[in-house]
């Protein structure tokens, strides 16, 4: 079979999956519809394997160098002889690592979601969105224009609403699924922006062209773009500053990460999916798929992305550290996770030995995808086991779900950074580049991975291991067997469990780089010490406080006090959003808004209607349903006419 | 033998016309009005038929045109008496006065 045509197919299945569900699956029955959708996913899953092996083994690369290929392209909309939105499927080194890790996660999710939504009324819409959500993170990556990167862009916003909403008779999903909504669609009138700003600049949406009008030195569209500045940056920095509001909308980097946490009021497998693996690495992708602009003719935004980066990695790490609903611990360690490939971007430079960080980014985000997803999914077998997301309801659960029990084992110690799991070798990849792209961001990393380490294992003894005093009388009930039967929820946790032992030993730099040709990270045993000691460190502190119920945890957050506080209510960022948009924003512009629409706009609207029914009422009484009064206007009308002629022709 | 002059003819159909407007206004009956109604086309009639005689003797155009009216005001009449017999059935009186409900 053509790859290309695989390609093609990787796409519709998921698109006809989606439609075929949501017109006729209220004619299946639920287990159907979830066997069908899951169906498709596998097979769309091979078929993402196939076109990878094909890419990378037989046809994509040229010389030693991966060259993008144009599966299928199609002019969408033509705006004038040079403007065109195009429709298409772009297949290059990171569009076809994203097939895989999209279709494979989002199969087990699939598979995942037969047990876990089990009896939910909605069953068969559920599975419907999730396909739509599916098609539309796969046309995300494979686009081949930036217009079409930004309609796929939203519709995974439209879909992530949808299924953050799923439980819409709970108040708190409905608020949060709105404030998904909102937060990223404010971002994404800037990622609009900033593609109407260089559609401007390079005359083209396609991105092949962009990235080559816009770094070829001396290129007549660059140089327009870098012309004039504005606060010291330049045009094309804005733009690309722009687009990158849009990326972090979509990745939750601070200060635009607020919709994350709350986002986790959807069904567990859902944040497994798109919270955690895909759709959050939405805007990571948006900087890899456009790096050569930033790395070659904006380097200054790069480094705005960097520290951006690395402020949201601590942050995030340091508030996960405080957090008792195992979701948001989780959620938090996805934002700090998600700012370290964002930041091993925004290290990166271009050209021979600087672009190393651009592999480690798109490293760490194939290896994580498979460790996050592991993570969230063996959370929604803990909550489905003990029906609350407290940590303070759980513990000791390591005898009642041994396959949950280590597979979340493998993935803590994988998202650790503890060799030779996974995420060491992608976690390793990236501080290297930051050590040498910019030391400060390097050693806020390296605490944040120590940080990573402690919250993990904070999370993992709270669950299996520190049994609360209280529970020993639930003992009975604890001891037996949460798993049996739950074949389709266990499935998923051992192949993603593989995947995060194995996958950090894919030697990715040879598949995956900045300009095709492959490049070898570098991997210095003596560098490695650091990180690995930090996460060992964190592991261990993390062991001395929660493997036994004790009394020391207390006692640290006595000493840490009002930083402990602080970091436990998220910052305050919550409510600083409120007080800004519903204090400052509500009062000066729209309690003013309002007034102006309702008396000026609908006043001049009333006023219309006011002077035409008055009118109306007044001359109404000629039409009184007398004909012979009818007749009698006629006839003066007509001896008027008579008397007229009369005088004029006399 | 001498002829009856234009003049005279016309005064006839005038009286014909204003007696037909003045019974249009006046009856409050609707078979009364339709009446008049015949009255004023048939004042038109001899107009037609007079002017025709007098100016141009020797073509017939006036004398088709009352031809053509005289068939119209018969389709006219069968469609009226239709509406009138139809008016009557509704509110069971044929009193142009008691029949105004198609107002504002």
């Amino acid at each position: 079979m053509n790859y290309d045509i695989s390609s093609i197919l990787i796409l519709v299945l998921p698109l006809l999956s989606f439609i075929g569900l949501a017109l006729f699956g209220k004619r299946l029955s639920p287990c159907i519809s979830g066997i069908i959708g899951t169906t498709v996913l596998f097979i769309t899953a091979f078929l993402a394997i196939y076109t990878a092996y094909e890419y990378f083994f037989a046809v994509g690369s040229q010389a030693g160098t991966y060259i993008p290929h144009t599966a299928i392209k199609f002019t969408w909309l033509q705006f004038n002889e040079n403007l065109s939105i195009d429709l298409g499927i772009v297949l290059d080194p990171i569009s076809v690592m994203m097939l895989i890790v999209i279709t494979v996660v989002s199969a087990m999710v699939h598979l995942y979601s037969i047990m876990y939504m089990r009896g939910e009324d909605r069953f068969r819409t559920y599975y419907a969105y999730l396909a739509l959500f599916t098609f539309s993170m796969l046309g995300l990556v494979v686009s081949v224009n930036l217009f079409q990167m930004y309609m796929f862009w939203e519709l995974v916003g439209v879909s992530s609403f949808l299924l953050i909403g799923f439980y819409f008779t709970k108040d708190s999903a409905i608020a949060a699924a709105k404030k998904a909504f909102i937060v990223t669609r404010f971002a994404d009138l800037g990622f609009l922006i900033g593609i109407l700003m260089l559609s401007y600049g390079a005359k083209t949406l396609d991105f092949a062209t962009l990235i080559e009008r816009l770094t070829q030195p001396g290129s007549a569209h660059l140089a327009s773009m870098t012309a004039c500045s504005f606060l010291g940056l330049s045009t094309l920095s804005w733009a690309l500053l722009l687009v990158f509001m849009g990326g972090a909308g979509k990745s939750a980097m601070f200060p635009l990460h607020i919709w994350l946490p709350d986002a986790m009021e959807g069904p567990t497998p859902v944040s497994a999916l798109i919270h955690a693996a895909t759709m959050v690495v939405a805007g990571v992708y948006l900087v890899a798929r456009l790096f050569p602009i930033f790395a070659i003719s904006a380097p200054d935004v790069l480094t705005i992305i960097a520290y951006i980066g690395a402020f949201t990695a601590f942050f995030a790490a340091v508030i996960a550290c405080t957090q008792t609903d195992i979701k948001r611990v989780l959620a938090y360690s996805t934002i700090s996770q998600i700012a370290f490939m964002m930041f091993a971007l925004g290290v990166s430079g271009w050209g021979e030995g600087r672009n190393e960080g651009f592999t480690a980014s798109m490293f760490h985000l194939f290896t994580h995808a498979f460790f996050k997803a592991l993570l969230f999914l063996g959370a929604g077998a803990i909550i489905h086991a003990v029906h609350s997301n407290e940590m303070k309801d759980m513990g000791g659960l390591r005898k009642s779900m041994p396959i949950t029990h280590i597979t979340f084992l493998l993935a803590c110690l994988a998202i650790a950074g503890i060799p030779p799991f996974a995420g060491f070798f992608s976690k390793e990849a990236i501080l290297s580049s930051a050590f040498h792209g910019n030391p400060l961001v390097f050693y806020v990393a390296l605490v944040t991975s120590g940080l990573t380490a402690f919250y993990m294992f904070r999370l993992y003894f709270k669950i299996f291991w520190s049994k609360a005093a209280e529970s020993h009388g639930h003992e009975q009930e604890h001891s037996h067997n949460h798993e049996k039967g739950m074949w389709a929820m266990n499935i998923p946790l051992m192949i993603l469990a593989v995947g995060a032992v194995f996958a950090g030993l894919i030697p990715f730099g040879s598949f995956v780089s900045a300009d095709g040709k492959a490049i070898e990270l570098p991997f210095h045993l003596a560098f490695s010490i650091a990180p690995v000691a930090v996460g060992l460190l964190g592991i261990l502190i993390a062991a001395s406080l929660y493997k036994t119920k004790n009394d020391r945890p207390e006692q640290v957050i006595e000493a840490f006090g009002r930083a402990y506080r602080w970091a436990y209510h998220k910052y305050y960022i919550d409510e600083i959003y409120l007080f800004v948009t519903k204090r400052v924003l509500f009062n000066l512009v729209g309690r003013p808004a309002a007034w102006f629409d309702r008396n000026l706009v609908d006043g001049m609207i009333n006023g219309y209607a006011y002077i035409t029914t008055t009118t109306s009422e007044a001359i109404k009484p000629i039409q009184s349903g007398r004909l012979q009064t009818y007749s009698l206007f006629f006839l003066g009308g007509v001896l008027l006419i008579a008397v007229l002629l009369f005088v004029k022709f006399l | 033998m001498e002829q009856v002059p234009l003049s005279h003819v016309l005064i006839l159909s005038s009286i014909l016309f204003f007696l037909g407007i003045y019974g249009f206004f006046s009856r409050r009956n609707m078979i009364t009005m339709l009446m008049s109604v015949e009255l004023i086309l048939n004042s038109i009639n001899i107009n037609f038929v007079a002017f025709n005689k007098y100016l141009y003797p020797h073509q017939l155009e006036g004398v088709f045109f009352t031809l053509f009216i005289i068939t119209i005001a018969a389709a006219e009449v069968s469609l009226a008496i239709a509406i009138v017999i139809n008016l009557y059935r509704r509110f069971n009186t044929i009193d142009i006065e008691d029949t105004n409900t198609m107002k504002f």
